[in-house]
């Protein structure tokens, strides 16, 4: 299929006995910004690893770009342009914000040099607390840390998990630009997760919706927000 | 207590007691005015002892730090890194290249990549098929690796202790207190010099370099350290490579120190660098190198001022005091960061 970054056929999967997913199956064209949508424990972050590798595939395909990436290591296909900002940030907390940023290039096989500046005028605030240790920072700086680190590697595919999760409005209002800002002007494809599906599905171009480890609807941003049950559901407000 | 240096002197079997003949200075004991030249030798006799300990247990609180376990075989790897440099030394003697600085070096590299290699393959052998496995997996595996290396020592270069004839000798008086003289050795000087230079090199690789940034991320959090792309089982497999040439380092210098080399002295040895890793809190690396030295300087004191038969209940009595009152070691952070 050409134009398509990232293909999931019948994914299942999960932990020890525990099924999280029970074939899922999705696509992500490139350049576009697709969100999924769910309630807390319905799968959304398993679905993310597993694009990873980690947890693997019990069943069901994972193509990027064509290429079958099921069976690959996880360091093998973060190296091959999908970056992930997970579920808790995942900050390294004895590290400056500015090593933080050097790794997620280097653990990729990247140069940091090239992409740090684009990096640091996406979020300024780095810039000013490059040397101050990753476990120090807000929880919004920590935020970007993690967005702007998965970023160093220069990714084709950017997997993005709650990114508004317990941040003040006005700074998830600020990372929601972000993305928009590298998906217009770059092109970057982007995979969202959110809890948050009014902001969610404004920005996105598509959307799916995931009800415990199974897609239960899909459509555009503007589709899915007319939905009666979308409304019910997920934008009760009591979020 | 003013009869320690003679009595030191007098002992057979150095391994048993490696600071009982640390004492090079002179066999007459010290005069009450020269109290504090023999102090001042005890103190370059502890750090030199400190630093072979630190060394090693640099090894531990790294792996620690990676993987979280105790790799009791690292002991073992020490006494391999011994016997590596012993094999090393006697065919460059027997070759007529012994002799130099030159020659020290080479034996030095030469121990550092064969005892790597035996740090590889036991990682890879008894401890990589059991990650993910319970906590207690690779633990017993350590110990059975430990009396796997033991064992095969034993059997492939005999169970008796192996002399060494002093390859390092003289040094420089450093000053004279009555008829006690305050020496400091030419070996001395190479296990302190050596140690500060590996160390050097090993603190460069940790904090400026990608290969050192990477082994961090393993520390802090493996599962995000794979999610950006770096492989963690090729990080870990360097941590032991790095960790057995430091021992093998440690192994070579106490070797040439003390002269013996036999296939179970990696055990006294080990435990004491392990409870020098414990003290300086494990998983910190500079708090290895600082409790390697207080174990040396500990024990050294304890013999010169004490009893030399006790030296090993001084330097355990460390390791329950510390897990009793300090269970976090003097550099090692509490659990509080973890996300």
């Amino acid at each position: 299929m050409p134009g398509t970054m990232l293909e999931v056929e019948g994914l299942a999967t999960g932990y020890g006995a525990v099924e999280a997913l029970k074939g899922v199956s999705l696509h992500v064209d490139k350049g576009e910004i697709v969100t999924l949508i769910g309630a807390n424990g319905a799968g959304k972050s398993t679905l993310l690893m597993s694009i990873c590798g980690d947890p693997r595939a019990r069943t069901g395909r994972i193509l990027l770009d064509g290429q079958d990436i099921t069976a690959k290591p996880t360091h093998e296909i973060m190296r091959s342009g999908v970056a992930q900002s997970p579920e808790g940030r995942r900050i390294f907390p004895r590290m400056s914000v500015l090593e933080n940023l050097i790794l997620g290039a280097q653990a990729a096989g990247q140069d940091p040099a090239p992409q740090l500046p684009k990096v640091f005028a996406l979020f300024p605030r780095l810039e000013e607390r490059q040397s101050q240790r990753g476990g120090t920072l807000s929880g919004g700086e920590q935020q970007m840390l993690a967005i702007g680190r998965a970023l160093m590697s220069r990714p084709r595919l950017l997997l993005l998990d709650e990114p508004s999760l317990g941040l003040a409005p006005l700074i998830s209002r600020q990372i929601f630009a972000a993305i928009r800002e590298l998906n217009e002007r770059e092109g970057l494809t982007v995979l969202l997760v959110e809890q948050n599906a009014n902001q969610a599905l404004r920005l996105a171009h598509r959307g799916y919706v995931l009800v415990t480890g199974r897609i239960t609807m899909s459509g555009s941003g503007a589709e899915l927000l007319a939905r009666p049950e979308i409304r019910d559901a997920y934008l009760g407000g009591g979020h | 207590m003013r009869q320690g240096p003679l009595r030191c002197q007098m002992l057979q079997n150095p391994l048993r007691s490696p600071t009982a003949c640390v004492t090079v200075g002179t066999t007459v004991p010290p005069q009450k005015e020269s109290a504090l030249a023999y102090a001042l030798q005890q103190l370059i006799n502890g750090i030199s002892l400190g630093m072979i300990y630190g060394l090693i247990a640099v090894g531990y609180t790294m792996v620690y730090g990676i993987i979280g376990m105790i790799n009791f075989a690292h002991g073992d790897i020490f006494m391999v890194g011994a016997f590596v440099a012993l094999i090393a030394i006697t065919l460059l003697t027997s070759s007529d290249l012994m002799g130099g600085p030159a020659a020290i070096i080479l034996v030095l590299a030469i121990s550092m990549v064969f005892t790597a290699l035996y740090g590889w393959t036991v990682e890879r052998v008894a401890y990589r098929p059991l990650r993910g496995s319970f906590r207690l997996a690779p633990l017993i595996s350590a110990i059975g690796m430990s009396i796997v290396l033991q064992n095969f020592v034993q059997v492939s270069q005999g169970a008796r202790v192996k002399p060494l004839e002093p390859q390092v000798q003289g040094g420089i008086e450093l000053m004279r207190d009555g008829n006690f003289v305050v020496q400091l050795s030419y070996m001395q000087m190479l296990i302190i010099g050596s140690t500060l230079a590996v160390l050097a090199v090993f603190t460069w690789l940790v904090t400026q370099t990608a290969l050192g940034r990477a082994m961090r991320a393993c520390e802090q959090d493996r599962r995000m350290a794979s999610l950006l792309g770096i492989n963690t089982d090729r990080t870990i497999s360097l941590a032991f490579v790095i960790g057995a040439s430091l021992a093998a380092v440690a192994g070579t210098l106490y070797l040439l120190r003390y002269g013996i080399a036999d296939f179970f002295m990696g055990f006294i040895v080990g435990v004491k660098a392990f409870t020098a890793a414990v003290l300086g809190g494990i998983g910190s690396l500079p708090g290895a190198v600082l409790g390697g030295l207080l174990i040396g300087l500990i024990e050294t004191f304890w013999s010169a001022y004490f009893s030399v038969q006790y030296k090993d209940v001084a330097a355990f009595s460390i390791l329950v005091l510390t897990l009793i009152f300090l269970p976090t070691g003097l550099l090692g952070r509490q659990e509080v960061e973890k996300v």
